[in-house]
């Protein structure tokens, strides 16, 4: 092979540090997830006792488990189909060619630089029924003011919107960088031959995305299950009545509130086989790339 | 029929008129994304009595520097954020060092196990924190590290993505130019530096914007490592400003103050960067 440095022994030793911190830092502990799931504390704590898969039986016949995982699929749920909608809406008109389109495309992305934590802090100011904004409007246009973080559906709207508007700037990036592959000739000779905007978008353009709202997708699960825990944390504490405790959350309770070290180490297991699921589908349909923001 | 005169000005005004509507379209989509900040801004100007008035004001109000003041010092920003950036900028910099070394060794070398070793380094992509969380965090505090530096910086050191960016960017690089580098006589390391380094600035600069955001917004890990206020992270800080004040309410205009505070840095890194950004890591698939 030409092309190559000659030596054996510099790449493993520059390779090194890399492998070092993965092993350490990520395989080492994510094994030690999957034997410790296996183990209970006993005694306060002074003991461990071998319980098989005790934790995981007790786990999904735990209704407050399953609960949390219902709850988990709702608001992914509602991540998702909300998100990708509102942001392919606004990266197909960002997309076309006008003047100022960067100005624009700035300002449209940038909640991407802004935390989990600051989203739901100003959440929970606009939603506030006294001080907020959002009440004084519904209350002015339709007569309402609910209590939002009292009430259990109305918890999991709020928890959603705020999830789904911190995440609108990554969503519109990435259908921006997806739309620069729709050429724009296939769909300018589709529109003169009669197609309407609407079957041009249906039949030309959302088939030539669809490698980026897959990947959005999936990006969006993860978001969902492991990205919004400052949010939750700040906006609601997985109330009200466990109406928002989503497994990341039951799992942070019961690891660190609790110490139930056993139980939370089969939650951890339980939320890698979804993320190594999730990952599989995504290389599987279209082998891009993964970031988790790591 | 329409006339010949009127089919005329109908093909003036259409792409003019269709212009428009794309403008107002950006304008009131960049409103409504930016209207939950813009109401943040203008509360972090008002004191308290102006926030409880009911309606609510919706004009600059009068205690903003009052504001500003006691949210920096009630909540010890300076302090925090001081702290997050030494954390953001060690992990950063060692970040992009070990995913460039990393890559220089995958690309530019052949050696036994290779293909194994990238899908190892790759598979870590699949291990988020909460997935290994309480061994971690028993195995960081069993080095002494809780309570540290070291916890918020060293575990964060290696980068799948790093990795895979400049693994893929050095690939596009033509294989002609390290055969020109041998036949000069430059080593591996200073081919790193001085070629491959300067041609890479958009993945650098891609990784900086992605890390510092992370970095800065992390906020499970430093709950739960972290216990002592002066070693904290800022987003710990931003979890207090809902926390009721001493006067047994929380005090919006201070939270908000609080909020602009602490969204700004990762903010201005973003826009700064946000070429760097969008050509290193979002298209990294155009040919």
């Amino acid at each position: 092979m030409e092309s190559k440095f000659p030596s054996r022994r510099l790449p493993l030793l520059i390779l090194l540090p890399t492998l070092l911190v993965c092993g350490m830092f990520l395989y080492y502990p994510l094994a030690q997830s999957f034997s410790w799931s296996l183990l209970r504390a006993a005694f306060m704590g002074l003991r461990t006792l071998y319980v098989g898969t005790q934790n995981y039986v007790r786990l999904f016949t735990s209704s407050a488990y399953l609960h949390s995982m219902w709850i988990s699929i709702v608001f992914a749920a509602g991540v998702v189909l909300l998100g990708l909608s509102i942001s392919l809406g606004i990266a197909l008109v960002a997309n076309r060619k006008v003047r100022g389109a960067r100005i624009y495309r700035t300002a449209l992305i940038w909640p991407y630089a802004l935390s989990p934590a600051v989203a739901g802090t100003i959440w929970l100011f606009l939603f506030n029924p006294t001080a907020g904004v959002v009440n004084f409007v519904l209350e002015r246009t339709v007569g309402i003011s609910p209590d939002w973080v009292t009430s259990r559906n109305l918890a999991i709207l709020l928890v959603v919107t705020a999830a789904v508007w911190k995440n609108l700037g990554y969503n519109i990036v990435f259908f921006l960088a997806g739309l620069q592959n729709v050429p724009g000739q296939v769909i300018e000779a589709a529109r003169i031959d009669g197609a309407s905007a609407w079957r041009c978008f249906w039949k030309v353009t959302l088939p030539l995305l669809s490698p980026t709202a897959f990947f959005l997708l999936i990006m969006n699960m993860i978001y969902a299950f492991f990205g919004v825990f400052g949010l939750v944390d700040v906006l609601t504490k997985g109330g009200p009545a466990n109406a928002t405790n989503i497994l990341i959350y039951n799992l942070y309770r019961d690891a660190f509130q609790h110490n139930k070290w056993g139980m939370a180490s089969a939650q951890s297991v339980i939320l890698f086989v979804m993320v190594v699921g999730f990952t599989l589908l995504q290389f599987r349909t279209t082998g891009r790339k993964v970031h988790y923001g790591g | 029929m329409a006339g010949k005169k009127k089919m005329l000005d109908w093909y003036f005004w259409r792409p003019r008129l269709s212009t428009l509507s794309t403008h107002l379209v950006l304008f009131l989509a960049a409103l409504f994304i930016a209207s939950p900040i813009i109401f943040a801004v203008i509360k972090s100007t008002q004191s308290t009595a102006q926030i409880s008035t009911y309606p609510p004001q919706f004009g600059i109000g009068s205690s903003m520097a009052e504001n500003y003041k006691v949210a920096w010092q009630r909540y010890n920003l300076g302090r925090l954020m001081v702290n997050t950036f030494g954390v953001a900028i060690s992990v950063m910099v060692g970040k992009t060092i070990l995913s460039l070394l990393a890559a220089l060794a995958l690309v530019y070398f052949d050696f036994r196990f290779k293909g194994l070793i990238f899908i190892f380094i790759l598979v870590t992509l699949m291990m988020p924190v909460p997935v290994r969380i309480v061994p971690l965090f028993k195995f960081v505090s069993s080095l002494g590290w809780g309570n540290t530096f070291w916890a918020l910086t060293v575990p964060f050191l290696a980068s799948a993505t790093g990795t895979f960016l400049f693994r893929q960017h050095f690939m596009s690089i033509p294989t002609s130019l390290v055969d020109a580098a041998r036949v000069d006589g430059v080593g591996p390391m200073r081919f790193l530096w001085q070629i491959l380094l300067p041609m890479s600035m958009n993945t650098v600069g891609a990784m900086a914007v992605i890390e510092f955001v992370y970095l800065w917004n992390q906020y499970l890990w430093p709950l739960i490592i972290i216990s002592s206020n002066k070693n904290q992270m800022i987003q710990m800080g931003v979890k207090q400003l809902t926390v009721s004040g001493p006067e047994g309410m929380v005090h919006w205009g201070i939270s908000m103050a609080g909020v602009v505070i602490t969204m700004l840095p990762p903010l201005i890194m973003f826009i700064l960067l946000q070429e760097q950004f969008m050509r290193g890591f979002a298209l990294t698939e155009e040919k």
